[in-house]
């Protein structure tokens, strides 16, 4: 029967590999007591007033299609706050659109702009769905690495020694999960200067933006002679704690945003309007729960920063996002091993880097999004694991 | 503001130790940082925050709209302090608008409270007016929601 109907899927379909997360996930479901480390998303509950705002669409009876570039009121509010905060000037009513999440935007941009046997430039380690959405849009994954010397930062000259010709797109997403990685004014000089020379388009992929902790966070889109040529790409899931409410947006010049709301229309139509009504009132009145929520991210990552180097998994500062990335190579251990022994000897789950690219190898990831008496606890935990694996019976 | 202070504004209930290991501090800098918070009367002290319901005997609270005569030195502060000091009072406030002062009371049963407000506050000299409501139900409590949630059975353990 499997064998059967197995015959009728598309090769490149196929061909995909299984998720490494989602192994992970059916590992970490069969156990009770575990101290999740694994979550990409916050531990806050969306702030109170974008809920209700939800509540009130409800109430109001608010639940139709909406125009498929989104409500205007919504394409208003994002194009006044991509602009106060980024400083990149969007018109709301050919320039934005708005999405089911960044993951969608991301997709429609890439099979709105991939012709198949296109190459694709994204740095690794990196989200999940970056090698799967270009291989799903027919291109070619082009991953470069980065390293936690760097701060796992894109190195101007590491892509240029993976650029080849047929690179159509650079993919970025600073700050970057799984690693917290930034990238500093001039480092974004030099790769948007790059972009120009090879006539790339940049996808940038910035949902983590906001949880920016040190150097403030500049846009590729704002550098000169970029914001012809990047789609920027945004969110409501990290930093407003959104991300059951599936919300995002593309922002672009109209070229861009208009392939990608050819596919946009046909595939998802309009984002769910529920969703668009709190993201409206999120973007005019949900700064200050941002800020608050930054700072305790902060102080999170602080600590347990600190407490992985301390146990002497090698950890660099994460400067953005509520990830670390400590490398378990001083273990012995495959991130593999580590993480598989870990979830079962004392019951904390982190995610082994491999999941984000062969590039993660050596390292796991660790979301400090969740409460301090959790986050010394699996400090606790850690060092109890790491003890028993230098006693040689882990 | 304090770095102690602040990670204690969070609301998570931490001993000193844990503090420490939060903010890169010695049990002896945790201490010594509560102690000028509290010299400075910035941090004037702990008390739980419990269910209304399982608070003992001392269950029935009021909230007490008072009209006070204002004073030629001071204003209304003598007779505020002056309130303030019962053991019933719980929080007093001077208010905008149609009263003076907002007082919150506690006390075992509904008498007790009534026997507060009609021999002690409302004999005072210098107050002109009472008005006492009771309080049925509690919602919120300094920032908990009393509504019991399920912990959330839908959020995955392990996401991208």
């Amino acid at each position: 029967m499997t064998e059967i109907s197995q015959r009728f899927v598309a090769k490149h379909v196929a061909g995909l590999p299984r998720s490494g997360i989602r192994d992970f996930f059916e590992l970490v479901s069969s156990m009770d007591q575990v101290i999740s480390l694994s979550i990409g998303e916050p531990d806050f509950v969306t702030p109170w007033n974008i809920r209700e705002a939800a509540i009130y669409a409800l109430e109001r009876g608010r639940t139709s299609y909406t125009s498929n570039r989104g409500t205007p009121r919504l394409c208003r509010a994002i194009s006044g706050y991509v602009e106060n905060e980024f400083g990149i000037s969007y018109h709301p009513e050919n320039e934005v659109l708005v999405t089911v999440g960044v993951s969608e935007a991301l997709d429609i941009a890439l099979r709105a702009l991939i012709d198949p046997g296109d190459k694709v430039m994204y740095h690794e380690p990196c989200y999940v769905s970056y090698h799967p959405s270009v291989v799903l849009a027919h291109g070619e994954p082009v991953p470069v690495a980065t390293s936690a010397e760097n701060g796992f930062a894109l190195e101007p000259e590491a892509l240029e020694a993976a650029w080849s010709p047929g690179c159509k797109i650079l993919v970025l997403n600073f700050p970057t999960n799984p690693t917290g990685g930034v990238l500093d004014r001039e480092r974004l000089e030099r790769l948007a200067a790059f972009a120009v020379e090879k006539d790339l388009v940049v996808l940038s992929d910035e949902i983590y933006s906001e949880l920016t902790f040190e150097g403030g966070h500049v846009s590729i889109a704002s550098l000169p002679g970029m914001r012809e040529r990047t789609v920027f790409l945004h969110g409501f899931s990290k930093a407003f704690a959104m991300t059951g409410f599936r919300i995002g947006y593309a922002c672009g010049p109209p070229p861009l945003v208009e392939s990608m709301m050819r596919v946009h229309q046909y595939s998802m139509l309009c984002a769910p309007i529920l969703s668009q009504e709190a993201a409206c009132e999120a973007l005019l009145h949900g700064k200050d729960s941002v800020l608050r929520m930054k700072e305790q991210y902060q102080r999170r990552r602080d600590f347990i920063a600190r407490r992985l180097n301390e146990l002497g998994l090698s950890c660099h500062l994460p400067k953005g996002t509520f990830y670390c990335f400590p490398s378990v190579e001083g273990t012995g251990m495959t991130e593999q091993e580590f993480a598989v022994g870990l979830l079962k000897e004392e019951e904390v789950a982190v995610v082994p880097g491999t999941a984000f690219g062969a590039h993660g190898k050596g390292f796991v990831r660790c979301c400090f999004a969740t409460s301090y008496e959790l986050l010394l606890e699996a400090g606790n935990r850690m060092e109890r694991y790491l003890e028993k694996i230098k006693k040689g019976n882990p | 503001m304090s770095s102690v202070l602040k990670l204690l504004k969070e609301g998570e209930s931490l001993s000193t130790g844990q503090l420490g290991r939060i903010l890169n501090m010695t049990d002896e800098e945790v201490e010594r940082e509560l102690e000028e918070l509290k010299q400075k009367k910035i941090l004037l002290g702990w008390r739980p925050v419990l269910h209304p319901e399982a608070n003992g005997d001392e269950n029935v609270r009021a909230v007490i709209e008072v009209k006070i005569t204002p004073e030629r030195e001071g204003g209304f502060n003598r007779l505020a302090e002056r309130i303030s000091g019962f053991d019933e009072v719980e929080s007093c406030y001077l208010m905008s608008g149609g009263y003076d002062l907002l007082v919150f009371v506690r006390g075992s049963n509904l008498h007790d409270v009534a026997a507060f407000v009609s021999e002690r506050l409302a004999t005072m000299g210098g107050v002109l007016s009472t008005s006492t409501h009771f309080l049925l139900r509690s919602y919120k409590e300094q920032g908990f929601l009393l509504a019991e949630r399920n912990s959330d059975p839908v959020k995955p353990r392990v996401t991208p």
